[in-house]
């Protein structure tokens, strides 16, 4: 039996179907299997209560789940431990409430990104943020991942627009914490907590976020050089008064690239490229192209076998981290590219053979952590985890993390080992 | 207190760093919230991490509990102290340990006034956004513990937007670092849960902050209107119409009054007063003035000022800043309440405010962050005639039940502290409340880290809670310094 060998002899999988009903459970396949661990079975509960029914049964039952919005990010983190049951959110997909005058909406979460920017978009509004994948990304997918986008800079992060939560614990338990009002300090910020927790503390099943006009107008510019000349006019355009709402760095070898976006109106956006040209001095921008703002998507695609890692360092070691890149993957005869973001977290990818990408990421660990950075491998082979926590090394915060999780997950049955040190 | 304990901690401290003698331990009793006091056995006044640690592995070795307190300026009751326990405070731990201009990073002790970090940075174009009314006195570490907001925290975001990292002595004394420089530090986001947990998670003792570039202009436009009614339609308009002020307030006549008497701001008489700043490019806040202007006119404003100086803004801002102060001129009493609503129910609520007010007889002033829906309703009353202020707390703590009916929460930015934590319980139901007892438990087994608030009842970590018994209603409080 695949999963946790020697913990169950019986499962009772009709009692499941009585919970979810027959039509919401049918057997795993290896399209299902995560990091080549393959689940025994599928559930699609059609209910926020019978995903928690379901929860409860399984542990219980004491079975291992992993939770799944649109499958797109599955195989970030390590490999679980094991995987019995695979509890999809796909039939909690309803936008629930759009309070458009408050710019306030509440979702199901396993909608997905782009259905809801569809509903959004009605009322001249978005969620202000544009993670990987959106026609397939969940809202619980991209929380639990904790997925940003380009727009970050202006309109924060996930942690920074979701204002309310309802999760579902591994005992059934259907909890909520914050509300629909923007400004809420009654109790522990539970959305936070629940945010990049990559499901191994419960299952979110609701989400409300404030929301954002959609721009009225917008204009991008583009600048080239090299990485040196980019950081530091990078540096000098987010100390200036500009208020752009993007400003990225790409890279690879032998080009640079410095992506910066106005949204506002049109004579605002006149006088800030006007005033971004005085900044800039001799080097002369182009408009931006179209793809330059899905960068973040496109570094996902290309050769295999391939490594991509998201990284964090401060806006003014964005060179630094490009000459490290440089010279790990120069060593090891590996293709790069580097896409961040000025808030200062990033993708890096690495096109090679998966020895050679287990050693680079090795280094990265090592150089980052060295730099104050952190760097995590989110895609890539098996074979390039293998023998290394993909979170990196874990701070002295991780004693305490563990016991978070011991609290909400006493038997670890959520997604066990696909999180930082084990967890 | 035991003598043995009490040299331990002078020996930790100095003996300049420890309080036992009555009258002064009487400084502590309180924090901005009078109407509760308590007396701490002692109150210690560390210097440096190793302190607050030393200190807090005694308190964790002896099961002592401990509060944290920071200015002392809280409203909800969150650094009173208990009564078996000692006051750790950190205003001295004041240093600003390092700034960061090109990554836009201050590191600070938790004892920093909130208003210094400002100071320190504005030569150079940036400040801290979080901006609460008290930023000339309040510390960090009180900011971080109550996520406190402020006018600019509409456009800016609250205290956990701004805080990066943070090094924390938890309850057991180990010493942790939650967050970083650097943003997505891998792991459970600990900074976000730390932050507005009224000091119940443990001790910070460094704070990683992000500063942010000040704009281009900024311009504050006055509207006088008939109403709220009418003020808080041109807000929904404001916002309907795409824009993202930097800051809109509201004030009804009764705090324009009292603020006209106060500090003379000029104010038109109306009975709905709305303050609107935007800020940004020039070119962009002109027009966007423009709208916010044409707006206001098609809801009714009968006088609209725009202020382009800074001297002007400050003009139209002191008004408003000193408005809590300034109620004080009406009544001998009043207790200042921080519920939220979603801002469509508005006009509801301001209705209902009026009709509970006028039934049992008391005014209400209502001053409020109107964009985004905290309200500030300033019960008045007078403690003199018998039973009036026991009429005063039922009525404000019918304006939270309203709240909660509105959708909304008790407390926008003042914290649940000892105040409000018996309307936790209305506000939330018992599986959400023991969830978010599984965190303290994580962080604070032994509950000794300022026990007994935020939640409505205490419970032991590993205790099954049992079906929850109501308690009456909670006294609301009172607020006179301001
Ligand atoms: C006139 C006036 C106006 C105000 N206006 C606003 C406003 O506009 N917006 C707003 O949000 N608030 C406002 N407040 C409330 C208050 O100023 C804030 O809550 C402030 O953040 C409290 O800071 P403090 O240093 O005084 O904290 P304290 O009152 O000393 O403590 C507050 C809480 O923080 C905890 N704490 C303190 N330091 C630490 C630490 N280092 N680690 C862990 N926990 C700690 C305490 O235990 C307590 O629970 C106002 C208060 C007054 C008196």
């Amino acid at each position: 039996m695949p999963g946790a060998p020697g913990v169950m002899t019986q499962v009772s999988w009709p009692e499941l179907a009585e919970i979810v009903g027959k039509e919401h459970l049918g057997a795993a396949t290896a399209a299902d299997a995560i990091d080549g661990v393959e689940a025994q079975m599928v559930a699609e509960p059609g209910t926020a209560e019978d995903l928690a029914r379901a929860l409860r049964w399984a542990h219980a039952a004491g079975l291992k789940v992993s939770p799944r919005g649109g499958g797109t990010k599955l195989g970030w983190g390590n490999p679980p431990a094991a995987c019995d049951l695979v509890l999809s959110t796909a039939l909690l997909n309803r936008v629930l409430e759009h309070a458009w005058a408050d710019m306030t909406v509440i979702v199901e979460a396993g909608c997905r990104v782009a259905d809801l920017q569809k509903t959004l978009a009605e009322h001249g509004q978005r969620l202000a943020l544009d993670p990987l994948w959106p026609e397939r990304a969940t809202i619980g997918g991209i929380l639990s991942t904790n997925d940003s986008g380009t727009l970050r800079v202006r309109y924060g992060s996930l942690r920074d627009l979701i204002i309310g939560i309802t999760v579902a614990l591994p005992d059934g338990t259907l909890a909520k914490s914050g509300g629909k009002v923007v400004k809420n300090v009654a109790g522990y910020d539970l959305a936070k907590l629940f945010t990049g927790a990559l499901g191994t503390l419960g299952v979110i099943v609701q989400a409300i976020f404030r929301l954002h006009p959609l721009p009225r107008e917008s204009r991008s510019l583009s600048f080239s050089g090299a990485p040196e000349a980019l950081n530091q006019l990078l540096l000098a355009i987010q100390s200036s008064k500009l208020t752009f709402t993007g400003l990225q760095l790409r890279a690879e070898p032998g080009s640079g690239r410095l992506d910066v976006r106005f949204d506002g109106t049109a004579a605002g956006i006149e006088a800030q490229v006007n005033q971004i040209l005085q900044i800039a001095g001799s080097s002369v921008p182009s408009d931006a192209p179209a793809n330059a703002w899905t960068a973040h998507q496109a570094i996902w695609e290309g050769a295999a076998p391939a490594l991509v890692a998201k990284f964090s360092v401060l806006p003014a070691q964005f060179a630094a981290v490009c000459a490290l890149v440089e010279r790990a993957a120069a060593a090891q005869s590996l293709a790069w590219k580097i896409v961040v973001q000025s808030v200062g977290a990033g993708y890096v990818r690495l096109e090679g053979a998966e020895p050679a990408l287990h050693t680079v990421l090795v280094t990265l660990h090592d150089e980052l952590a060295r730099m104050g950075g952190t760097v995590v491998a989110l895609g890539c082979p098996l074979a390039v985890k293998r023998g290394l926590d993909v979170w990196g090394p874990p701070s002295d915060a991780q004693p305490l993390m563990v016991r978070v999780k011991q609290r909400f997950d006493p038997d670890g049955n959520l997604n066990p080992g696909r999180f930082i040190g084990g967890i | 207190m035991e003598a043995r304990i009490l040299n331990e901690f002078r020996a930790i401290v100095g003996a300049f760093g420890l309080i036992t003698e009555p009258e002064q331990l009487s400084t502590y009793e309180c924090d901005g919230l009078t109407m509760f006091r308590v007396l701490p056995l002692a109150v210690v006044l560390p210097t440096s991490t190793e302190q607050v640690q030393a200190v807090v592995r005694v308190c964790h070795r002896e099961k002592i509990p401990f509060v944290a307190r920071g200015s002392g300026t809280g409203l909800s009751g969150g650094a009173l102290p208990v009564a078996n326990g000692i006051v750790i405070s950190l205003a001295r731990m004041n240093r600003i340990l390092e700034v960061d201009l090109p990554n836009q990073r201050v590191v600070v002790e938790p004892g920093v006034i909130n208003l210094n970090v400002t100071a320190r940075v504005a030569p150079d174009g940036y400040f801290y956004a979080p901006d609460p009314s008290s930023q000339l006195v309040c510390s960090i570490g009180g900011n971080v513990a109550e996520n406190s907001g402020g006018a600019h925290c509409l456009k800016y975001g609250f205290t956990t937007t701004h805080v990066l990292g943070l090094e924390v002595v938890l309850p057991d004394g180990a010493l942790v670092h939650l967050g970083g420089r650097t943003v997505d530090r891998p792991g459970y986001d600990l900074p976000g849960v730390f932050v507005g947990s009224e000091g119940t998670l443990g001790i910070a003792t460094k704070v990683i902050l992000r500063i942010v570039k000040k704009p281009e202009v900024i311009q504050v436009l006055l509207a006088a209107f008939n109403s709220t009614n009418e003020a808080g339609a041109a807000v929904s308009g404001i916002i309907a119409a795409g824009m993202l002020p930097a800051a809109i307030e509201m004030m009804d006549n009764l705090a324009i009054q009292a603020a006209e008497a106060a500090v003379q701001a000029n104010y038109p008489n109306c009975g709905g007063l709305l303050l609107v700043e935007l800020d940004g490019p020039a070119a962009e806040v002109e027009t966007l003035m423009e709208e916010v202007g044409e707006v206001c006119t098609k809801c009714g404003a009968w006088e609209i000022r725009v202020a382009q100086s800074d001297a002007d803004r400050a003009r139209i801002w002191t008004g408003r800043k000193a408005a809590f102060a300034a109620v004080g001129r009406l009544a001998p009493a009043y207790i200042v309440q921080d519920g939220v609503i979603p801002r469509t129910a508005l006009p509801h609520v301001m209705s209902e405010i009026e009709r509970l007010s006028s039934e049992v007889g008391l005014r209400v002033a209502n001053v409020f962050h109107a964009g985004d829906g905290n309200l500030h309703p300033l019960v008045l009353y007078d403690s003199a005639v018998p039973g009036q202020d026991k009429l005063a707390e039922k009525l404000a703590g019918d304006i939270l039940r309203l709240c909660i009916k509105a959708g909304g929460s008790i407390t926008g930015e003042h914290g649940v502290g000892e105040e409000k934590k018996m309307f936790m319980a209305e506000m939330y139901a018992e599986p959400d409340l023991e969830t978010m007892q599984l965190v303290r438990c994580a962080f604070d087994p032994e509950n000794l880290s300022n026990p007994d608030k935020v939640f409505p009842r205490p419970r032991l970590c590993g205790e099954k809670p049992g079906v929850y018994e109501p308690h009456p209603l909670e006294v609301a409080g009172v607020a006179q310094r301001f």
